[in-house]
């Protein structure tokens, strides 16, 4: 017991000394990130920018609920410089609550598109988007027509009646794509439109986007709901078998023909009490770099937001040709409706 | 001088209740804060799901409770009561599925059980099925398996532990009185067991309440999930504490109810047992003997073999996998390893500190004291965390030049506090069940001898309790190990676990590359799990 304690005791004085002294922060030449993305490619990103600019970056993944929660905390003394979260009604409530610093930027202006990004003060933008997903519908080639899920409405429609496959309603993607849906229909047809999902359920809500895809694949349902960064990673897979699912399912961008297909966004912005305040607008000015943003979309298959970007990634390609028609609803209000929302869910049974 | 040091650890014992008990406190603290926001959000839950949720969780502890108590029970009394072919090894391996975080488990049984797993597609393909072959894996059933196969380890370490100290040689006499082999398990062996039975349990239904991972994962409405939808998705933390209360309330009960539990019985016999040929467990052969057996193997085969070959399976078959930052396995695993021993070190010394003081010192504040402590436990990671966040950012906001938003988030103080708010109880629970089996009688012999105090708890406890300590030991350093919610939110930069690298590839639903890690936290885990198996053997 006394020899395990020692080396217990050794092992720990020696790395937790490691771990104090890597919170040793340095004062020049260093952004701290706060990050809810959390993919493996991402650290490609950040190395290229580390070389390119000499800049070196400490780095918390975590999830925007936590980002959130941790820089409430940290108050004036957090040591936050870039915040990146991956929903647009949460960059909504960090900009409502007092999070980020309003930064004035031509070349995040210029690059990013005004729908994308929080709208403008005197101060300047509190948030920039940098990439989006589409929440698009997928369907069994075989057992369901495509132009029985060519709008989101239908997914509620007694047609596809046991046949709906969906993670979650309370996901971020999910309550994003409610609460625009809120705006599009108003709140009680929203609420029928919930219920009728509901009843048209394959299987109670579970699992992640992947999982969805996988049981259209499978036949346990006939259609779902997934982000495009899943359904073009299964197409790109280096293993059949994933290959084949994302064979067998069609895709469809729904509401083409009206308001355009939901996208959720991910974005960026410098924190309030941020120290290093220029390195994290050149960080935040880096992300919209035709390097950076290449890398969002073919290293990651998420669309880039830099307009005019050649797009050279296969499976996005394939899915839509490289273009389609975006949902232009205000992310304040897809934010300020999602407690509404999920009471909604709780009300018609919908977990 | 006596006064002055009996003072100052008593100032210490407060100082330390306070900060394990602060989370819990500002948990309670919410109702103070009651307003029309969360009260309307509370309102609509109870209307619509909060039902839901009280009656899945109820079914899910029912389930778990008779789960881990029969598996745990069992096997301990298996390899301590009887000797059969493998004992020694199964011994040990039956302390495997406590490297298995619940949530790799749950991910390794869907990802080849499900619909659209490779199980089910086989059978389908080969014999021409359509539909559903099995049941769904992930519902309330589904997850009360996956809980006892990674739970039930709590039970048998400790009651493995009760049964190896004083069972044989009282078994032995009751033989020789005459009594039969069932009704000398049922009727000496067992009782014997019972406050770590209850301990164990206990241990387990808090870890099942304070879950998130596999019940979001399998989509089932336990009251956590309404907590952190009151958390995250309305974003009212008060509405959330506020539903934590009532969580505590039910953890409260079940506290109370194991230690009346205890009180009826007396455990502790005036004689040290000391292993001798009277002891030795009894053999076992024939049909017996393969029946015992199975019943030992069976646990370790579904809470560890299989899903370690699942996910080497998914390991194999998974894409992108050579695009790991392979050079930093190394460095996740030493994180992981150093963050679960500092803490566990940390929290075994406060757990013994609070017990002895209880023993030595037992009045009304103390029990309050361990109580609040032992709450932590339950409280779900992330509403620690909250707990944590909220009265240091008032601070923070009143004295911004304290800078002791920093030294929480930025230094490793946060987040071990977190871990010991949290784990402090399950070292409380091991050290006090080790107490309860060291009789009153050592004490009173000891003062008479001159002997009290510190000096008490050093010459005559700790020898007597280094085998429930090494046990807490284990147990905390492996829980840190796979702990997440506080860990996500609380660890430095650059810091990253063994546990957080599976959590974050695994929500990125890459369960391939998620693999990697979780094998490693496994293997990691192992580590301890190994040399406190040989620990306790000894001793």
């Amino acid at each position: 017991m006394r020899s395990t304690l020692t080396v217990l005791s050794l092992a720990i004085s020696a790395v937790s000394a490691g771990l104090f002294s890597a919170s040793a922060l340095a004062d020049e030449q260093v952004i701290n990130l706060y990050s809810a993305r959390h993919y493996p490619t991402d650290e490609a990103l950040y190395s290229d920018f580390t070389k390119a600019t000499g800049i070196k970056i400490n780095r918390v993944d975590s999830d925007d609920a936590g980002i959130i929660a941790r820089l409430k905390a940290e108050g004036t003394a957090s040591p936050a410089d870039v915040i990146l979260l991956v929903d647009a009604a949460r960059l909504w409530k960090g900009e409502v609550d007092g999070m980020f610093l309003p930064i004035k930027s031509k070349t995040l202006e210029t690059a990013i598109p005004s729908q994308l990004r929080s709208k403008p003060t005197d101060d300047g933008t509190a948030w920039f988007g940098l990439s989006t997903r589409a929440r698009v519908v997928v369907y069994d080639k075989l057992k369901v027509k495509r132009e029985d899920v060519d709008t989101y409405e239908e997914l509620a429609d007694p047609k596809n009646k046991g046949k709906l496959c969906i993670r979650s309603g309370s996901h971020p993607y999910n309550l994003s794509l409610f609460g625009a849906m809120t705006e599009h229909l108003g709140p009680a047809a929203t609420e029928v439109w919930l219920k009728g999902m509901v009843d048209n359920m394959a299987r109670a809500p579970k699992g992640g986007d992947t999982d969805q895809i996988k049981a259209v694949a499978s036949g346990e349902c006939g259609i779902a709901v997934t982000n495009t960064y899943y359904l073009a990673r299964l197409m790109r897979s280096t293993n059949p078998a994933e290959k084949a699912v994302a064979e067998r399912v069609g895709v469809v961008f729904p509401n083409q023909q009206s308001w355009g297909t939901h996208v959720n966004v991910a974005g960026g912005a410098v924190a309030r009490y941020s120290k290093n305040q220029a390195n994290a607008v050149k960080f935040l000015e880096y992300l919209v770099s035709p390097e950076a943003q290449n890398h969002f979309a073919n290293g990651n298959n998420e669309w880039p937001v830099v307009k005019g970007m050649k797009l050279d990634n296969p499976a996005l390609k394939a899915m839509t040709g490289g273009n389609f028609k975006s949902e232009l609803v205000p992310i304040s209000a897809v934010g300020m409706n999602q407690i509404k929302v999920q009471q909604m869910l709780d009300r018609v049974g919908f977990k | 001088m006596v006064f002055s040091s009996r003072l100052f650890l008593r100032c210490v014992l407060a100082v330390l209740a306070l900060l394990l008990a602060l989370p819990v406190l500002t948990v309670l603290f919410s109702w103070a804060q009651w307003n029309d926001a969360s009260a309307s959000i509370l309102a609509e839950m109870a209307s619509t799901v909060l039902p839901d949720y009280v009656g899945t969780s109820l079914l899910l502890c029912a389930l778990v409770s008779v789960g881990v108590i029969s598996m745990g029970t069992v096997s301990a009394a298996a390899v301590t009561l009887f000797d059969f072919p493998m004992r020694r090894s199964l011994e040990w391996a039956l302390l495997l599925p406590l490297a298995m975080p619940a949530y790799v488990v749950a991910y390794a049984y869907t990802d080849y059980l499900q619909f659209s797993g490779p199980l089910q597609t086989g059978i389908r393909a080969a014999f021409g099925l359509e539909g559903r072959v099995f049941p769904e894996v992930r519902n309330v059933w589904g997850a009360a398996c996956v809980f006892t196969l990674a739970l039930y380890p709590y039970v048998y370490l400790l009651a493995r532990t009760a049964l190896s100290e004083r069972a044989n040689h009282l078994m032995e006499a009751a033989r020789l009185l005459g009594a039969p082999l069932s009704r000398r398990i049922l009727r000496v062996a067992l009782p014997l067991a019972r406050p770590a039975i209850a301990a164990g349990t206990a241990l387990a239904l808090m870890e099942t309440l304070a879950d998130f991972g596999v019940s979001s994962y399998f989509g089932i409405q336990t009251f956590t999930a309404g907590i952190y939808k009151a958390w995250l998705v309305m974003d009212n933390r008060i509405a959330a504490a506020q539903l934590a209360t009532l969580l505590l309330i039910v953890v409260v009960v079940l506290l109370a109810a194991e230690q009346r539990a205890q009180s009826r019985l007396r455990f502790s016999s005036a004689r040290v047992d000391r292993h001798g040929s009277e002891s030795q467990p009894l053999k076992l052969q024939g049909a017996a003997a393969a029946f015992v057996w199975t019943l030992c193997v069976l646990p370790v085969l579904c809470g560890f073999v299989l899903p370690v070959l699942f996910m080497f399976r998914a390991l194999l078959q998974g894409d992108g996998v050579m695009d790991l930052p392979w050079s930093r396995f190394v460095q996740w695993s030493v994180t992981s390893l150093s963050l679960g021993g500092m803490t566990a070190l940390l929290a075994v010394g406060a757990a013994l500190l609070l017990a002895a003081q209880a023993r030595l010192h037992p009045n009304w504040l103390t029990r309050q004291a361990m109580g609040v402590v032992s709450l932590g436990y339950a409280v779900p990671g992330a509403v620690i965390v909250v707990g944590l966040l909220l009265p240091v950012g008032w601070v923070q906001a009143t004295w911004p030049q304290s800078g002791v938003g920093f030294w929480l988030t930025a230094t490793v103080l946060g987040l071990v506090w977190a871990y010991l708010v949290r784990f402090v109880a399950v070292a409380l629970q091991s050290v006090q069940s080790g107490y309860a089996r060291v009789p009153a009688s050592l004490d009173d012999s000891a003062r008479m001898l001159g002997t009290s105090g510190l000096s008490l708890v050093r010459r005559v406890h700790w020898p007597l309790l280094k085998k429930p300590l090494a046990a807490a030991t284990l147990l905390v350093l492996v829980d840190v190990m796979k702990e997440l919610p506080a860990t996500l939110v609380l660890r430095p930069f650059n810091t990253d676990t063994l546990a957080i690298m599976a959590y974050q590839l695994a929500r990125d639903e890459r369960l391939g590359e998620a693999a990697l890690p979780s094998l490693a936290l496994v293997l990691v885990g192992l580590l301890p799990v190994i040399l406190l198996s040989r620990t306790l053997r000894r001793n």
